[in-house]
């Protein structure tokens, strides 16, 4: 059960710049734990996060283990026109989570 | 080394250790602080900002279950208690509190859980369950700001004497109390961390340790394994009289829910 | 004459905690680790032949770090951000994590600025490096030291 937390704003000037805030919930295992009993827990990470602007891509992030559980990224985009800003997470055993938010630029 | 000799170096070290440690007795009103003000500014921030802050996933999630209706009732959260920002707002401030039925004070999740198999007729969320975690951080969150109160009466007295002696008294391998390292000797530092007061302003909260947010039971856990005692199984009344305790302890301070922690 | 190892002594060669305090009852195996040759074979990868010249990177890391789960770690480049001259990628680099490599961005004109924030895993006081790429095709380099502690009391789980 992924949940994601976006902060765009709702609304924004033709042109201006604008910061894009998300977190995700994903545990980022990074495969070099060990458990109790000295097995080596397996690597599950997210390990694509792209951003689309009314689909054309405006922003990627390949993570690496180091990157820390619950992904935080903060990235910025130029406001061009309304419409739909999509974020795509995809990760080991078949992790894909999507969600969009609309954006009203005049 | 001869026995007087080891007698006397060791009671030499026994002072010394003596000496650097402050008795300093309960806090004052005026000097009570939460954990928040003993991070560092980039931990204050990550709380801080909602965006940033981990816990409001659970919120979240939490959210989506409190108007999933389960069990055999088919109820909601929201069927009985409507809008959690006005049902719930204070109720987390207030925990642990007094159940009638058992006769005894329960905390936060106890309570959820007692909705859940009496009037949902739904079974148990398991301790430290995400579905628990995330009904508890959403609950909590409705009390973000308002004064921690916990009701204090002939009813819960004795619960809160029992967490009180729990509190000043040694134990575990380390021999020590609750008190000496947080009412006596906070604001120093254990080896790369500060020692806070230890007020439970902020659960559930999302430690930097667990990479998970987690319930104030689980972090009281984590200090009595430090101290390397056993630590009591979740729901244990030790530790229900102990989190009574350190909440009327933090009496009029702000609950500040889902905290973030080092 | 054998000289007896104290239990401190073999805890702290095995990597355990730091303090003798709250040691837990599970000593916490330590990965193997990146070396900072290892880094600079990640950066090669990136960089291929081309010389990687300091400057115009801003990385901005908390010099001491409360907990190496959770760093946050904020990362700049001063660029126009026009179809002609923008920042291409930034990655992001560790000296003693067990992987060198740690998280790569790509941009375009489109971002507006070529700035970046996330949290990252330390798992020891080190260096970390960001490395960018220009539209131009030269590569620019910052970075920045942090010192990273143990939690005092560990927990058993």
């Amino acid at each position: 059960m992924a949940s994601a937390l976006i902060n765009v704003p709702a609304r924004a000037r033709r042109g201006e710049i604008i910061e894009v805030k998300t977190l995700i919930s994903h545990p980022m295992e990074s495969g070099h734990r060990r458990s109790q009993l000295g097995a080596l827990i397996p690597r599950d990470i997210i390990r694509l996060f792209v951003c689309t602007y009314n689909g054309t891509e405006v922003f990627r992030a390949e993570l690496h283990p180091a990157i820390a559980a619950n992904p935080f990224v903060v990235f910025s985009t130029v406001a061009t026109e309304s419409g739909t800003i999509a974020f795509h997470w995809t990760g080991d055993n078949g992790f894909s989570v999507t969600e969009s938010v609309a954006i009203t630029v005049g | 080394m001869g026995p007087l000799c080891a007698a006397a170096s060791a009671l030499a070290v026994g002072a010394l250790v003596m000496a650097t440690f402050a008795f300093a007795g309960e806090i004052p009103r005026s000097e009570r602080r939460s954990g928040y003000d003993f991070m560092s500014r980039e931990t204050r921030a990550m709380q801080d900002d909602d965006s940033a802050n981990p816990g409001l996933l659970w919120v979240l999630e939490g959210e989506g279950l409190w108007n999933r209706k389960i069990g055999t009732a088919g109820r909601a959260c929201a069927d009985c208690h409507g809008d959690a920002r006005a049902s719930m707002k204070g109720v987390a401030a207030r925990h642990p509190s007094f159940d009638a039925a058992r006769r005894r004070p329960v905390n936060l999740e106890q309570r959820i859980n007692v909705c859940r198999t009496d009037r949902q007729k739904a079974p148990l969320l398991a301790w430290e369950s995400r579905d628990l975690l995330a009904l508890t951080a959403y609950v909590a969150r409705q009390s973000r700001g308002l004064p921690i109160e916990v009701a204090i009466d002939q009813r819960t007295q004795p619960v809160l004497d029992a967490g009180r002696a729990a509190f000043h008294r040694r134990q575990g391998q380390l021999n020590l109390a609750c008190s000496q390292c947080h009412d006596d000797n906070w604001g120093r530092r254990l080896a790369g961390n500060v020692v806070p007061q230890a007020h439970p302003t902020g659960y559930p909260l999302y430690r930097l340790e667990w990479q998970s947010l987690g319930s104030l039971q689980r972090r009281l856990r984590n200090c009595l394994v430090g101290l390397r005692a056993e630590p009591h199984e979740y729901g244990a009344p030790e530790l229900v009289d102990l989190e009574l305790f350190l909440m009327w302890r933090a009496r009029g301070m702000t609950f500040e829910a889902p905290a973030v922690r080092p | 004459m054998k000289r007896p190892t104290s239990r401190r002594q073999f805890l702290l060669a095995a990597g355990g905690a730091v303090a003798g305090f709250g040691l837990a009852s599970v000593v916490h195996v330590k990965p193997a680790r990146a070396t900072p040759a290892a880094m600079q074979e990640a950066i090669r990868k990136v960089v291929g032949p081309a010389s990687v010249n300091t400057g115009k990177v801003t990385l901005e890391l908390p010099p001491l770090v409360e907990n190496g789960n959770t760093v946050p770690l904020a990362v700049s480049v001063e660029s126009p951000m026009t179809e002609a001259d923008h920042v291409r990628t930034i990655h992001v680099f560790t000296e003693k994590n067990p992987l060198p490599d740690v998280v790569s961005f790509r941009f375009g004109p489109r971002a507006g600025r070529a700035s970046v924030a996330t949290r990252i895993r330390l798992t020891d006081t080190q260096t970390v490096v960001a490395i960018c790429e220009l539209s131009d095709g030269s590569f620019w380099s910052g970075s920045a030291a942090v010192v990273v502690t143990l939690a005092a009391c560990l927990e058993d789980v």
